[in-house]
């Protein structure tokens, strides 16, 4: 480094004769050179102030002693500067270091949540759930059971980022312990509140809905737990429900139980499910109306579920800038004609 | 061995004295000008640490010169409070810093070595340790 200040040295007293000569915009580009690569090998501002004073003093042998007793003063006032400048430098390694320890919980929350998107005959399933920041609070599972039927659960932890992504690897770890085929909706959610209620913080909660698909009746039963409702479009009228589901959220009261609901899918229709990061999206500082969503959604309803999910979140990812707010989750599932 | 020389430290001013006293000896030991106010700096740390926290104490210079080695060394000694956690002193961006890179963490960026003892109750002690280059 100290070779570095030297040739640098060197070009920064050449640069400043010639400036001091022509005053040319070329020895200013130059300097900005030269102070780009000050920067970049830590040379701290006194230090500069230093070159500055060398150099000077070579130019200029017969240099007014006041003024370069000005330039100590000079040198004297950067020290303060230079000493902030090193804390910046050692938080921003610190920032850095946790950036990628955060981005690396955050595959390996991938890893553990992941849910592979099953393949059922005669229904078509697109699913999106995207992190506001690098860990999703949101989460998504689907349970394939040996009877045929598709087990689906949407949640949603109210809080963002690193608290609410621990506590879904728990609630996925008390999904993965049930004994898939015996549990019914109401059933599932009856046992993960015990779950929640005991093991998480009171000031957590967390909102599931969770619904069961039967193919060979192409009955969908659900249950939910506080859970942004989903829709129903019915294919023959051509319009939009709300999915009609009340339930406390996860964690409140130990021992509630859950209402259970029955839904006929014809072919055609349509069962969406999201979190509040999709109802909630905001067109500046105005939240989107219901009507918004089912408008978006059924703009793209030609399309495969895979290739709507994703249109849509596209489009509600523009009108928010790019910059999401909450953890964004939809699911479709579309029984095919 | 060289005599030591230090300052007491009670008011404000004798900050000043203190780093009047540790530049002229840099200065004699042959540390450039960069460095002397780098060390008046760090005199200047430690003397407000002791002023603002310990209300009593002082600050002792001393020459050190062997044959591979020429420099400073200078140890801030106080009877006050002690220092509770002293990772979370030496933490950037806590307490006196306040964003400026200042307090111990600076102390020990501005010198080559750096050594705290402290004693809840009793008092603190820091060494630090600048060479000529």
């Amino acid at each position: 480094m100290d070779n570095m200040i030297k040739v640098d040295a060197a070009t920064y007293k050449d640069l400043m004769k010639h400036y001091i000569e022509t005053q040319d915009e070329q020895s200013l580009y130059g300097v900005e050179q030269v102070s780009k690569a000050f920067i970049k090998n830590n040379i701290l501002p006194e230090e500069i102030v230093n070159l500055h004073i060398q150099a000077l003093a070579e130019l200029y042998p017969d240099m007014l002693e006041d003024f370069q007793h000005s330039m100590d003063f000079l040198l004297e006032a950067m020290i303060a500067y230079g000493m902030a400048h090193q804390e910046y430098q050692t938080l921003r390694e610190k920032q850095n270091a946790l950036k990628s320890e955060i981005s690396v919980a955050a595959s390996m929350q991938k890893t553990l949540l992941g849910t592979k998107k099953p393949t059922i005959e005669g229904l078509d399933i697109g699913v999106i759930s995207v992190p506001a920041h690098q860990m999703n609070g949101d989460y998504h599972h689907f349970v394939k059971g040996k009877d045929g039927s598709l087990g689906i659960a949407v949640a949603d932890v109210i809080g963002k980022g690193i608290p609410a992504a621990l506590c879904m690897s728990m609630i996925k770890y008390a999904m993965d312990s049930y004994p898939e085929e015996s549990m019914t909706p109401k059933a599932i959610l009856k046992n993960l509140n015990r779950v929640v209620e005991r093991n998480v913080d009171p000031s957590m909660f967390i909102t599931m809905f969770y619904a069961q698909y039967i193919p060979a009746s192409n009955i969908l039963q659900y249950s939910s737990a506080g859970h942004e409702p989903g829709f129903y479009y019915n294919a023959s009228t051509d319009s939009f429900t709300e999915i009609e589901s009340k339930g406390l959220v996860l964690g409140v009261s130990p021992a509630t139980e859950y209402n259970q609901y029955e839904l006929k899918v014809n072919q055609g229709d349509m069962v969406i499910l999201l979190t509040d990061g999709v109802t909630e999206c905001r067109d500046g500082e105005r939240f989107i109306e219901t009507d918004e969503i089912l408008d978006v959604i059924k703009l793209y309803s030609h399309l495969p579920s895979q290739e709507m999910v994703t249109q849509v979140y596209k489009h509600f990812e523009k009108l928010q800038d790019f910059e999401l707010r909450d953890d964004f989750t939809l699911l479709i599932l579309k029984r095919e004609v | 061995m060289n005599p030591q020389s230090c300052v007491n430290i009670q008011k404000e001013w004798d900050i000043v004295g203190a780093r009047q006293l540790g530049r002229d000896i840099a200065k004699k030991i042959g540390f450039g000008t960069v460095d002397q106010a780098r060390i008046a700096t760090a005199i200047s740390e430690l003397a407000r640490n002791i002023y603002l926290y310990a209300e009593n104490g002082q600050i002792c210079f001393e020459v050190i010169d062997n044959i591979n080695h020429k420099g400073i060394s200078m140890v801030a000694i106080d009877n006050g409070p002690g220092i509770t956690d002293v990772s979370k002193v030496m933490e950037d961006g806590y307490s006196t810093s306040g964003g400026l890179g200042a307090g111990l963490p600076g102390v020990k960026r501005l010198m080559d070595e750096f050594d705290l003892q402290s004693e809840v109750g009793k008092g603190t002690r820091i060494k630090a340790v600048k060479w000529v280059r």
